[in-house]
């Protein structure tokens, strides 16, 4: 029997608005898969570019960033550096042809236990039509 | 604003206004190539006794480190200080400025329209005693000259930007003409007063280098082209960066890379035994000198944004990887994203410090 495939997710969330909206998913009993690896940060915009990088080298099949909303950033202006950083990201990925599917920023709230779910069910449906990243078997990277 | 006409090379017209400059204690400083004819070497000088002047080969299309670089740690003394730099030189510092590592404020910038530089190689080997007779000629048509390094061939902005004094080398600058030098600003008339030379109102026309624009950007699309590998985003990955040997130098040319501890040679990357077994119990193999490539695409996100295309990491890396090349245009796609094209204004800040809070709708 095939083994099914479960991607793995690194999702740098923010302390402020989506980890603790992860926590709220968590107390209402929602449903989301196991594939979302959390890793706390301050900030969305603590997540600096190379973070992304050495998570997809390192074998991740998909990189969440879950910040504040815009406007609502608990340091007033973080997430909108993180998201010029982000399209920066991807902008050198698409340039170089890399899978930049695999990287997704989202914004969920603290209140927004239903979304955090949604987003992570969504995307882990899409990382699984793409398949698992090649840089998990590639050795020389 | 007027232009000076003087009758004599380009090169010669140029040290002579620094000499001009040094004896009249107008500045404190030049800074300028230089030659040592003995040694048939190329360097930068920082001159302050004019007498020094007589190996000033200002114009000379070798560039062993980027002036940006060098000019950042000594443009913020109260010095007053003249530098020759290639356009691509002073974007590069003003890219500088803007990140507090230098200060326009006691410097007169004299550039010119440049040609393009030769490879450091063609220094060592004695080459360039050849190419430079057919160099002269061939800019003057407006024409790229052969062996200049790939990034030169392929720049479109070989016309300096924020210059006070551009100095025509290219094209526009027939022979007979003479040495003609377009002064841009206030600062450049004042500093140019009492300096010989015939005063034209002559204009700086962009329009007459056209030739020259057009077979840079025809030049521009080769080189894209040739560093756009087909196959999978990973493979062509490995294809460029794969030869990496993980020397660094490129980063430590980049007049861009400024940080005094770069991440990548911070403890971070101290590679300890738990890291190999960590790697080791996943992968089973690892590349040593590990990160290579992360390095690259590092670098690509952290400052491709702000690259002036100048050329010194393909030129100083060991293993011929085209770096410039596809930071080049891995850099105009990210500059794309934010309408930024370094070292155009001084006033304007580097994407990554600023925002618009309605943009990218697409992500988020």
């Amino acid at each position: 029997m095939k083994k099914e495939f479960t991607p793995r997710i690194t999702s740098f969330l923010c302390k402020w608005c989506s980890y603790t909206g992860a926590d709220l998913a968590g107390t209402a009993r929602l449903q989301y898969p196991t594939s979302i690896i959390p890793i706390q940060v301050m900030c969305s915009s603590r997540v600096d570019p190379v973070f992304l990088i050495k998570a997809f080298l390192s074998g991740s099949d998909g990189v969440l960033i879950g910040g504040c909303h815009p406007g609502d950033c608990h340091y007033e202006t973080g997430n909108y550096h993180a998201r010029r950083r982000f399209a920066i990201v991807k902008g050198v990925f698409d340039s170089l042809g890399l899978e930049s599917q695999r990287l997704k920023l989202s914004w969920i709230s603290a209140s927004e236990g239903p979304k955090f779910a949604r987003v992570a069910n969504e995307y882990t449906e899409e990382i699984m039509a793409l398949g698992e990243n090649p840089t998990r078997k590639s050795i020389f990277l | 604003m007027s232009s000076i006409i003087i009758d004599t090379s380009a090169s010669r017209g140029v040290t002579g206004l620094l000499k001009f400059l040094l004896e009249s204690g107008k500045i404190d400083a030049a800074l300028t190539m230089r030659n040592d004819p003995e040694n048939n070497t190329y360097d930068f000088g920082l001159i302050t006794d004019a007498s020094n002047l007589d190996e000033a080969v200002p114009l000379i299309p070798v560039m062993t480190v980027n002036a940006g670089q060098v000019l950042s740690s000594i443009s913020i003394s109260r010095k007053k200080i003249a530098a020759v730099l290639k356009p691509c030189e002073l974007r590069a510092f003003v890219e500088l400025v803007k990140r507090e590592k230098g200060s326009l404020e006691n410097l007169l910038t004299i550039s010119y329209t440049c040609g393009g530089v030769f490879p450091l190689d063609t220094v060592i080997t004695g080459q360039i005693k050849e190419l430079l007779p057919k160099y002269r000629k061939t800019i003057l048509n407006g024409e790229i000259p052969v062996n200049t390094r790939d990034t030169c061939r392929a720049c479109e902005h070989f016309i300096p930007m924020n210059a006070d004094i551009t100095v025509s080398v290219i094209g526009e600058c027939e022979p007979g003409v003479g040495c003609v030098m377009h002064l841009n600003t206030e600062r450049a008339v004042e500093f140019t007063e009492g300096f010989g030379g015939e005063r034209s109102d002559r204009k700086f026309d962009p329009s007459t280098l056209k030739k020259t624009l057009d077979a840079r950007l025809a030049e521009k699309e080769k080189l894209f082209a040739s560093v756009t590998k087909d196959g999978p985003g990973l493979d062509r990955l490995l294809d460029t960066f794969g030869k990496c040997v993980g020397c660094h130098g490129c980063s430590s040319v980049c007049p861009i890379c400024y940080c005094l501890l770069c991440d990548f040679e911070s403890a971070n990357f101290d590679y300890n035994l738990p890291y190999f077994e960590e790697h080791l119990s996943r992968k089973g193999a690892l590349r040593l000198p590990p990160d290579t490539i992360f390095f690259h695409l590092g670098r690509l996100t952290h400052m491709s944004f702000s690259c002036v295309g100048c050329g010194m990491c393909s030129d100083v890396c060991p293993v011929d990887i085209p770096v410039a090349a596809m930071f080049k245009k891995t850099g105009e796609k990210t500059a794309a994203l934010f309408d930024y094209l370094p070292g155009r204004d001084v006033e304007e800040s580097i994407p990554v410090m600023v925002y618009k809070e309605e943009e990218f709708p697409d992500i988020g």
